[in-house]
């Protein structure tokens, strides 16, 4: 395969960039599906990486011939533009070949199933599939079936593993480590994939973390105990909640949620959930206000906060390209050491 | 042609008849013919080290004949009876077309008549086209030899037409058979809810979709004073509630399947073999949900106690392709026949469940809910003159299940792989050899 020969001769070359304690840590990746089994060390790997990747980000000319000749194919049967395009440019600024394939809603309503197009992905010279789907476990479904490496960029309600990424980056560039540092999730944890590969790898790292939601979006079974989910707080009152707060991540309200009887409306929502000012007075003095985007401005959260001082939204955004560039970088170390490997 | 079959030296257990003792069991013109007989000239069936039981009675047996032949038929469906130790099948009506009329049963009886390896018994549609909108003709399906009705894989939502439905077929002293579930609790829900639908960012289904459905049958039983069985039943409140129904004289049986009372829904995010990674086995995808261990544990308990009259399998068979794909998108079924007698075992030998108990809920309990005796004298039971349907079992032999070697045309299994200690050694159906294993068969 073309891809495996750039990889092997890509193997003797140094990375054009400082790879930090990367050799130090073992990297045993080949997909990145969720962080629901990371381990610290690998966190932090990845946030390094992603330091590493900054600095290549604010060059004159930020692009690095890092990943030349491998080939990196988009897959996304919903729609997103910051996601893919955020993962197009982590690729292209690396020097990978970037594809992206419009898939239809539903491979079934296509006609082709998920298996076979991944395996036909594969087949015409895929190292990393990026993936985003709207059923859960459909990464796991397709990492099972092709030697491509996997990346989950947001598969149903399950797992978004590369927003938790940035957004741990963004919250690690403000304050440092987030052991013991207060995280308030506002809004739909029920259907968010968000919130689920937020709790792994903030709790992972120590972050006390706490979800606020009427009780008809608080997933079912937090309290299930050990080896289970991982440890919350669960807060119906947000002006509760929000009390010393270090990070307030509001996510998005769907609209669908109304017709599904959720909640009642958008005007009781916002009333009772919005984060808005006198709210976010309550939290800790310059807590950073999050969101995965896109925004629903004067729902879960008012004009004036999402374009506030403490508002870091864009800066989730700009930090999301180093991030991607990181896991990208990382997942195809283990295909170059593969072919390494090979090669002797 | 039936045989002359000797079980040579076998424990022979037949929880009807209070026997429980090694003895020689000799059948001889399709019926059971003596105890402690010897034979010249019979077949033998080394049975030392065994146990001699009556052939199993599957209350609950998707055969997809006519018109889902891609899953699963009459031929390999009996086949696949013939190795999990059942004799007798009780063959539901979901299929294309639906079983709701006497020409469709009649058919089906002709073509068990000719292919079937068991004795294959059918259930007739509750409604006309199982659209729940109005009641099939019970009275012709009844004739026609239905011993049971139901709209199994749905259920009947509508409770008037449940209530006529129990009314007018305990006119031909027939029960129906109800999938119990509020389809409005259901929503879009995959698996059960609870932690692991929530680790898996998967749409839970409550139990008290199951259980809400299950008092309004409870009720409509009481009401009508009609016989209504629960198909399998898989929760603790619902098990409570056919407990608390029962004390006070309702007419309601219930049936439990293999897997509802062994695996949790723990199953489809490890899978059946555990682990760490989460593999979203659609293998493990069924309707009622694999529930949470507390479910698993009422639903044993009940088991014992009798509350749960009976242990059917379920036995849905599908084609690859519709479990190759997303959990979302998988059919919801367990291919179940063959593992049956080895899954049930696991209680067993957890010391949770009595052998003979797990003998009496696979024969004589099925046999008696739906009171197959006055139609088949002495089925599910060892006593002479009662068919010649026994099954040779080993309890403790251990076998790695292997679903290419399924003869059920479904592969779907959740226990691909998994080790079962308890094989179905022989079974005879009707004094025939239906099934034989590769090993330890003299």
């Amino acid at each position: 395969m073309t891809s495996v020969r750039a990889t092997e001769a890509r193997a003797a070359e140094a990375p054009p960039f400082a790879t930090g304690s990367s050799d130090s840590v073992a990297w045993q990746r080949r997909h990145l599906l969720d962080l629901d089994d990371f381990t610290v060390d690998e966190l932090e790997l990845v946030m390094q990486t992603a330091d590493t990747m900054k600095e290549v980000l604010s060059r004159e000319v930020p692009r690095v011939p890092a990943l030349r000749g491998t080939t990196i194919l988009t897959l996304f049967y919903e729609n997103s533009t910051r996601t893919r395009s955020s993962f197009e440019l982590a690729g292209k600024v690396l020097g990978a070949d970037v594809i992206n394939i419009a898939a239809s809603s539903s491979s079934v309503a296509k006609g082709e199933s998920l298996v076979d197009t991944v395996k036909t992905l594969q087949a015409v010279g895929a190292d990393v599939i990026i993936m985003r789907h709207s059923r859960s476990g459909a990464p796991y479904l397709a990492a099972r079936v092709v030697e491509s490496s996997i990346i989950n960029a947001g598969d149903g309600l399950h797992a978004h593993p590369t927003q938790a990424l940035l957004d741990l980056h963004t919250m690690r560039a403000s304050f440092g480590s987030v052991r013991g540092r207060k995280v308030v999730i506002v809004g739909d944890a029920l259907h968010s994939r968000v919130a689920r590969s937020n709790l792994w790898s903030l709790t992972a790292l120590g972050a006390e973390v706490t979800l606020c939601a009427p009780p008809t979006l608080i997933p079912r079974g937090l309290d299930a105990g050990e080896g289970t989910l991982p440890p919350v707080h669960v807060d119906t009152d947000l002006d509760r909640a929000i009390e010393g707060a270090d990070v307030v991540m509001a996510l998005r309200m769907q609209l669908e949620r109304m017709n599904g009887g959720f909640v009642p409306g958008m005007r009781e929502y916002s009333r009772m959930y919005q984060v808005n000012a006198s709210r976010l007075a309550r939290a800790k003095p310059g807590a950073l206000v999050l969101h995965p985007g896109p925004m629903n401005e004067g729902v879960e959260i008012s004009h004036e906060v999402a374009h506030g001082l403490q508002s870091h939204v864009e800066e989730q955004v700009a930090n999301g390209v180093a991030v991607r560039m990181a896991v990208l970088w990382l997942v195809t170390q283990h295909g170059r050491r593969r072919a390494a490997t090979e090669t002797e | 042609m039936s045989e002359r079959i000797l079980f040579r030296g076998g424990r022979v257990l037949d929880p009807a008849t209070g026997v429980d003792r090694v003895a020689d069991l000799l059948v001889d013109n399709g019926r059971i013919a003596a105890l402690d007989a010897t034979a010249d000239g019979a077949r033998v069936i080394d049975a030392r080290g065994c146990v001699v039981a009556p052939g199993f009675i599957d209350l609950h047996t998707h055969l997809r004949e006519p018109g889902l032949e891609y899953k699963e038929d009459i031929e390999s469906g009996t086949r696949a009876a013939a190795r999990g130790g059942f004799t007798t099948v009780c063959a539901m009506p979901n299929t294309e077309p639906a079983m709701d009329n006497r020409s469709i049963i009649e058919h089906v009886l002709r073509d068990a008549g000719t292919r079937a390896r068991v004795r294959v018994l059918p259930i007739g549609a509750v409604s006309r086209g199982r659209a729940g909108k109005e009641l099939a003709e019970l009275g012709d399906l009844a004739a026609a030899g239905c011993i049971a009705f139901s709209d199994d894989g749905a259920p009947v939502w509508d409770a008037t037409l449940m209530r006529r439905a129990l009314e007018y077929a305990s006119a031909f002293g027939l029960p129906v058979i109800d999938h119990c579930e509020d389809p409005s609790l259901t929503g879009d829900g995959v698996m059960n809810e609870g932690w692991v639908s929530t680790r898996l960012g998967l749409r839970g289904v409550p139990a008290a979709a199951e259980e809400a459905a299950v008092a309004r049958d409870i009720a409509l039983a009481e009401t009508t004073g009609a016989h209504v069985h629960i198909a399998h039943v898989s929760t603790r409140g619902a098990v409570d509630a056919v407990r608390r129904a029962k004390a006070r004289g309702v007419r309601v049986t219930a049936e439990v399947t293999p897997h509802h009372l062994t695996l949790t829904d723990e199953t489809v995010a490890f899978g059946a073999l555990g682990g760490t990674e989460l593999v979203y086995d659609t293998n493990a995808r069924v309707n009622p949900p694999l529930r949470s261990r507390a479910d698993v544990d009422a639903c044993v308990g009940a088991l014992a106690d009798g509350t749960i009259d009976c242990i059917a399998t379920d036995h849905a068979p599908h084609a690859v392709t519709e479990k190759l794909c997303e959990f979302d998108e998988a059919a919801c079924g367990i291919s179940g026949l063959e593992t049956a007698f080895g899954l049930c075992m696991r209680v067993v030998h957890e010391r949770r469940l009595p052998l003979e108990t797990l003998i009496e809920r696979l024969t004589g309990g099925p046999a008696r809910v739906l009171a197959l005796g006055s139609r088949v004298p002495g089925i599910g039971t060892l006593a002479v003159d009662a068919p010649a349907d026994v099954v040779v079992l080993d309890p403790d032999a251990e076998w790695t299940v292997d679903a290419a070697r399924f003869a059920s045309k479904g592969k779907n299994t959740p226990l691909a792989g998994a080790r079962l200690k308890g094989a179905v050694v022989a079974t005879v159906a009707a004094g025939r050899v239906a099934h034989e294993s590769e090993v330890a068969v003299g």
